[in-house]
């Protein structure tokens, strides 16, 4: 059984990003790149599956600008067999990105995907939906626990009121809560090995998809800064600054 | 035009997001309907059809509905929008794990755009939503002939009751049979849900256990009226369940105030709690990065500090 990981490269997770003075974006220059830790949290998964013998191999996906090879080099530290990437330097937009991996499905036939339930850059939480839609497979996003048998995935969700368990007929898609797992770093002889795997490169055109994002943005703000605060001594003076200052008492 | 709105809802009753969601459907201009798909979801249908602003309820009813799968409920509404012959413009549901997990599959069998997590209206066609953790906002426009939209509950009030909207029934889609509930595990509390809580009480890894998370702070949050929240250390942690995580990727939440107890605050735990009225963060940490948001801040142990508030409020 084949499994496919799309990863995306984003701004580290610990990185503030700053947004333009010109009001066009965020500044991305020189700041340090990772992988969407969603998308970790995914490629850990499917590698855990491949050693539980329930996977044969493990596609990692990545679509994007030519250092995409990077993330891509790391999903394959972390255990992925190979690696894909759909280069390109135009923006990508969820609705693209699904059609550019239902492209790369239709042709590699897993019968699972596992995407991370949102990228931490645009927030979107939308890909791996979309794909299941294009597919016309069922979908269990926001994944606490997978297990994978003859045909169907058992699969607990995290949702608003708590939790709740889906079985879905492969092949489907997963996408990946932060319980699922916690990523194991990769050793320095598994970075060595992943430098020798396997990294194909195609374009969108290759594809035969087209791209172009349906939103423009128009501008990017920062959001209104909380006005400064005030360190209180005591509870007593807590208390009353919140009984009769902020009146919220 | 006519912008449609999708119920959260268990069945039993409308999910208290929705009605934000109605709101923001009242900026865009035009009819709004509400669709509720469901299982003998009468309830539901009441109490959508009485709210103001709503003009027509559609109900799509069939037992394959019970379970609210994503395949079954996003089928539905691309029925109702294809029957609509286009008059549908915009397709919004809140912006939770119910919205979330439906809304991209319309989307993306529509061929559109989904807007996530929309926080302004600035016109029918454009949108004003966070990114990167709420560090930025980007104003975004739309040249996708329907716009599907998920809503963040907190940037809208919620609709109120008065109005008396027709209720026409639809035909329902058949089961896709792709996926199959086999249970759930809600979590039972007799406090206010964290979305819709006035007051909220959050412990971090600071709590130390799940006992003394429940020793410490539920004392609080029952005399306080609040609900309960966490952050992700304290959920990853086990201290208390995932619905209670606060956060850029949990819950979104804006309450009158926060209290955040043992909480270093991480830009993705601020990403959900930073448009709070009121935010007090007790940590014993004077350089803790909560405090640059904290209207209120005590640099104290919170084993003395939080009893000590507990008897004095
Ligand atoms: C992809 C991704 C998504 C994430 N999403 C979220 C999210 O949605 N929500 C979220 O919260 N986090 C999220 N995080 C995690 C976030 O980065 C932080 O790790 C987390 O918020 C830290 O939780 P904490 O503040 O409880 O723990 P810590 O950072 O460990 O802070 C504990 C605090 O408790 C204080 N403390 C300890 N003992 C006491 C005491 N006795 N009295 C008073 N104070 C005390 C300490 O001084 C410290 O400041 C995410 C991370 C990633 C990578």
């Amino acid at each position: 059984m084949k499994i496919l990981v799309p990863v995306k490269r984003v701004v580290d997770y610990n990185v503030k990003v700053r947004v333009k003075s010109d009001g066009t974006g965020v500044d991305i220059a020189n700041v340090k790149m990772s992988m969407n830790p969603f998308d970790e949290i995914a490629v850990e998964e499917a590698v855990r599956l491949k050693e539980a013998g329930v996977a044969t191999e493990v596609v990692a996906v990545s679509c994007g600008v030519g250092a995409c090879q990077e993330t891509l080099r790391t999903a394959m530290a972390i255990g992925a067999d190979r690696g894909i990437l759909v280069e390109t330097d135009a923006e990508l937009q969820p609705l693209a990105v699904a059609k550019l991996l239902k492209a790369v499905c239709d042709k590699e036939q897993p019968q699972v995907v596992i995407c991370g339930k949102q990228a931490i850059d645009d927030d979107a939480n939308q890909t791996g939906q979309m794909l299941s839609a294009l597919m016309g497979w069922p979908q269990a996003t926001f994944a606490s626990k997978v297990a994978v048998s003859a045909g169907k995935a058992t699969v607990t969700r995290e949702i608003d009121g708590g939790l709740e368990t889906l079985e879905i007929a492969l092949p489907a898609v997963v996408t990946t809560d932060l319980r699922l797992n916690e990523p194991r770093y990769a050793t320095l002889p598994n970075i060595m090995k992943a430098k020798k795997k396997p990294l194909e490169t195609i374009k969108p055109a290759d594809l035969g998809v087209d791209v172009t994002p349906r939103l423009t943005t128009l501008k990017v703000v920062e959001p209104p800064k909380r006005s400064a605060g005030v360190m209180v001594a005591d509870v007593a003076q807590l208390v009353d600054k919140l009984k009769n200052e902020a009146k919220v008492l | 035009m006519t912008v449609l709105v999708i119920a959260e809802h268990d069945n039993a009753s409308l999910k208290g997001a929705t009605l934000n969601t109605v709101t923001a459907a009242s900026r865009l201009g035009g009819d709004i309907a509400v669709l509720v798909v469901g299982s003998a979801a009468g309830a539901v249908v009441e109490a959508a059809a009485k709210l103001a602003g709503v003009s027509k309820v559609l109900v799509a009813d069939s037992a394959a509905f019970g379970d609210q799968s994503a395949e079954n409920v996003a089928a539905q509404i691309l029925a109702v929008v294809g029957a609509s012959g286009a008059s549908i413009s915009h397709v919004l549901a809140p912006a939770t794990t119910y919205g979330k997990n439906v809304l991209p599959r319309v989307a993306a069998l529509l061929d559109v755009a989904q807007i996530s997590e929309i926080v302004g209206i600035e016109s029918a066609d454009t949108f004003v939503r966070p990114i990167y953790a709420g560090n930025a906002l980007a104003t975004v426009k739309s040249a996708d002939p329907v716009k599907v939209i998920t809503v963040r509950t907190t940037a809208f009030e919620a609709a109120g009751d008065g109005g008396a909207a027709t209720v026409e029934h639809v035909t329902p889609v058949a089961d896709c049979g792709l996926s199959k509930l086999l249970g759930r595990e809600l979590t039972k509390s007799a406090r206010p849900e964290l979305g819709a809580a006035k007051i909220i009480v959050s412990g971090g890894r600071g709590m130390g256990s799940g006992e003394n998370y429940q020793a410490i702070l539920a004392p609080l949050a029952d005399k306080l009226g609040a609900a309960l929240g966490a952050s992700r250390a304290a959920v990853d942690a086990g201290y208390v369940p995932n619905d209670y995580q606060v956060g850029q990727t949990g819950k979104i939440v804006a309450p009158q105030l926060y209290l955040a107890v043992g909480i270093s605050g991480a830009i993705q735990h601020l990403a959900g709690m930073k448009d709070s009225k009121v935010i007090v963060a007790i940590n014993k940490d004077p350089e803790a990065p909560i405090f640059q948001v904290a209207d209120y801040g005590l640099v104290a142990d919170l084993f003395e500090a939080v009893p000590q508030l507990t008897a004095a409020v």
